[in-house]
């Protein structure tokens, strides 16, 4: 009803328009097309939960014990039966203390700032061959398992929305948006002739005798 | 009768044949011509269709115009394809494949050449049942097929998009030795769609909506969050590429467009965007697509994609085979804040640099293809280009880059990167100071 006396409206601006500027273009700021997304219809995708305040986390819960159990049969064939990855599958646990190092390892328990996006990314996109498989409580926990093996919830614990968003993860503070310190300096005329002040020197020519580089020459 | 010889009846031409070029085709046609070829002493080599004499495909019909429907390059280019890197990632499904940039010319990349990194494999979606909603901060939330996105009033741009990991794998020291693989997670087409600004404004955005969350409808299910103004500006929600609907590895039917930004960012399979009044630090932003800084701190929603250049030919793929003598240093450069205003060229490991010719049009956040004349005397040479945007931005050098993020930032790696051409003419990936 309201849709069609809508419609209506914009009938009669558009022939008053015409009536006066002949065939003008029309940008009106809206333009009618689409329909009323129902409730149903976005509860059934608006899966995603906001890392830092849990926002969208559902009803739910579950223990470290069921999520061992779970994690066992459904992800450890990849990350490892602790966690501890499997060839370049990634690991999900340690690194504490390797990210100022040559090889810093970013896992849950070392990097991930907050604990509601390790629901929401198992939930959206785990197990790998069966993405949004999981039920919530499941997926809390399956968490709940992750959680445990990075010493940030002890066995026998049960997890749930709350809890999750009471978790404190060690990395919390170490992502910064907008890094105060100066990025690479590079505004002004740059040099044209006589730049160097020493010869060139090669500080790395491993490629050629690496052999990590597929053959693209179609020979 | 008819004594005119344009009228002349000519012979039925036999049925298309299904291969029209290699040896196979051509000994096929007739038993006489091979009989030829298989005499001794006739020669009959890979010359055969070189002046003087006249080659096969002058003396006998191609296929017809039902042969092809859709086209495809010739055979012999079967050379000129993605290539992914087999120990670089656990699965097919979560990896990524290379734009063969050496092959390429002009800005513009085929669609079927375009590198391509998906989290959970290319789903096939049936456009018909492919939804968009908007909904979250808005005033009226929104859902939208196909159809109704095609409806709304269109825009066509041409536009680079670059994996922020793009030379990634250069961080440490000179690693692949290829263009293909130091520089092929970049792309640029022409992409249609509907600006995001047309349909924030069908639904309504609050006033207090600051960030959407863009989500696909892949089996990762792949979001990140955009701050609204980003969306505002010159985001497109696209349903073509190239001029048709955009490939299946490139987001059909509908991906994002966020021009200039980082490409995880430009959601592919794009089914739903979510208006928030701040970030959802989700996955794909905290712990992937962050630079770790030397100090154990990362820098989070790093989305510029900044001035980057790379030379093209020649490269490791592309040798001097010719020998001494002429050869046009050809590359590209992009940047994601605007147009290339210059692009230098040196050949000796940047002590003199010369400003290279580009080709218009220069286009922003676009490949731009540079070019300049070179003499090359046959001796060692290193072979670099830096890249100048309208904004100033002057590409860095590797030891600039490492001097402020160290080695295991990962992402945006954009420094002046650097050829040896060797003297019998090879070349090689190489890092100098």
């Amino acid at each position: 009803m309201s849709r069609s006396r809508n419609a209506l409206a914009l009938g009669l601006a558009a022939l008053a328009l015409l009536a006066a500027t002949g065939v003008a273009a029309q940008t009106p700021a809206r333009h009618g097309i689409g329909r009323a997304a129902t409730a149903a219809e976005i509860r059934g995708w608006d899966i995603d939960v906001r890392g830092d305040d849990g926002l969208g986390l559902p009803p739910g819960k579950g223990t470290v014990e069921q999520g061992e159990k779970l994690y066992l049969q459904q992800c450890a064939s990849c990350h490892g039966e602790f966690g501890e990855g499997n060839g370049r599958w990634p690991e999900l646990m340690g690194g504490h203390g390797s990210l100022t190092s040559e090889d810093p390892r970013r896992t849950i328990g070392s990097f991930w700032p907050y604990a509601p996006g390790v629901f929401d990314y198992v939930r959206r996109t785990m197990p790998f061959t069966a993405p949004q498989s999981l039920s919530d409580d499941e997926t809390y926990a399956i968490v709940a398992y992750m959680l445990n093996i990075n010493d940030l919830l002890p066995a026998g614990a049960e997890l749930d929305a709350a809890k999750l968003r009471a978790i404190r993860m060690p990395n919390r503070d170490g992502f910064l948006q907008g890094d105060p310190r100066p990025d690479v300096v590079a505004k002004g005329e740059p040099c044209m002739t006589n730049c160097r002040k020493e010869p060139v020197r090669v500080t790395s020519d491993l490629a050629r005798k690496l052999g990590v580089t597929p053959n693209n020459r179609g020979n | 009768m008819n004594d005119d010889p344009r009228e002349v009846e000519r012979p039925t031409p036999p049925p298309a044949r299904p291969s029209t070029t290699g040896r196979r085709g051509f000994l096929a046609r007739g038993g006489l011509v091979a009989a030829a070829a298989s005499a001794p002493g006739l020669a009959f080599g890979k010359d055969e269709n070189l002046p003087p004499n006249v080659p096969e495909w002058t003396k006998s019909l191609g296929p017809g115009v039902t042969a092809s429907p859709y086209g495809a390059p010739s055979p012999f280019e079967k050379t000129v394809v993605r290539r992914h890197v087999e120990w670089l990632t656990a699965t097919e499904q979560s990896s990524i494949n290379f734009t063969p940039l050496h092959e390429l010319h002009g800005i513009v990349t085929p669609s079927g050449l375009c590198f391509e990194r998906h989290h959970g494999g290319v789903p096939e979606i049936d456009p018909a049942q492919h939804r968009l909603i908007v909904h979250g901060m808005v005033d009226r939330p929104l859902i939208f097929t196909m159809d109704d996105i095609v409806r709304f009033p269109s825009v066509s741009r041409i536009h680079f998009l670059e994996c922020p990991a793009n030379g990634g794998m250069e961080w440490k020291g000179a690693q692949m030795d290829g263009v293909q693989f130091t520089h092929g997670m970049v792309h640029c087409c022409e992409w249609t769609g509907v600006r995001l600004s047309t349909l924030l404004a069908e639904a309504g955005v609050k006033p207090e909506a600051k960030w959407l969350l863009a989500e696909g409808a892949d089996a990762a299910a792949m979001t990140r969050s955009i701050p609204i103004d980003k969306a505002l500006d010159d985001c497109i929600v696209c349903y073509a590429q190239n001029g048709e609907r955009i490939r299946p590895e490139n987001g059909y039917p509908l991906r994002l467009m966020v021009p200039g930004w980082e490409g995880n960012v430009q959601i592919k399979w794009l089914r739903r965007v979510k208006l928030g009044d701040r970030p959802w630090h989700h996955r794909e932003e905290t712990s992937k697509y962050t630079d770790l800084m030397p100090d154990g701190k990362a820098r989070q929603f790093t989305f510029m994609m900044e001035a980057n250049s790379v030379v093209t030919s020649p490269c490791p793929e592309k040798p001097m085979k010719h020998g001494k003598g002429f050869h046009e240093i050809r590359g590209l450069a992009w940047s994601g804040r605007g147009r290339i205003k210059r692009v230098d060229v040196s050949v000796d490991g940047g002590n003199t640099w010369k400003a290279a010719e580009l080709q218009e049009p220069v286009l922003s956040k676009c490949l731009t293809r540079f070019r300049l004349p070179w003499s090359w005397d046959g001796g060692p040479a290193f072979v670099q280009s830096r890249a100048i945007d309208e904004t100033g931005y002057v590409q860095p050098t590797i030891d600039q880059l490492r001097a402020v993020r160290g080695v295991n930032s990962v992402y945006h790696k954009n420094a002046i990167h650097t050829w040896r051409v060797n003297s019998d003419g090879t070349v090689n990936n190489v890092q100098i100071t």
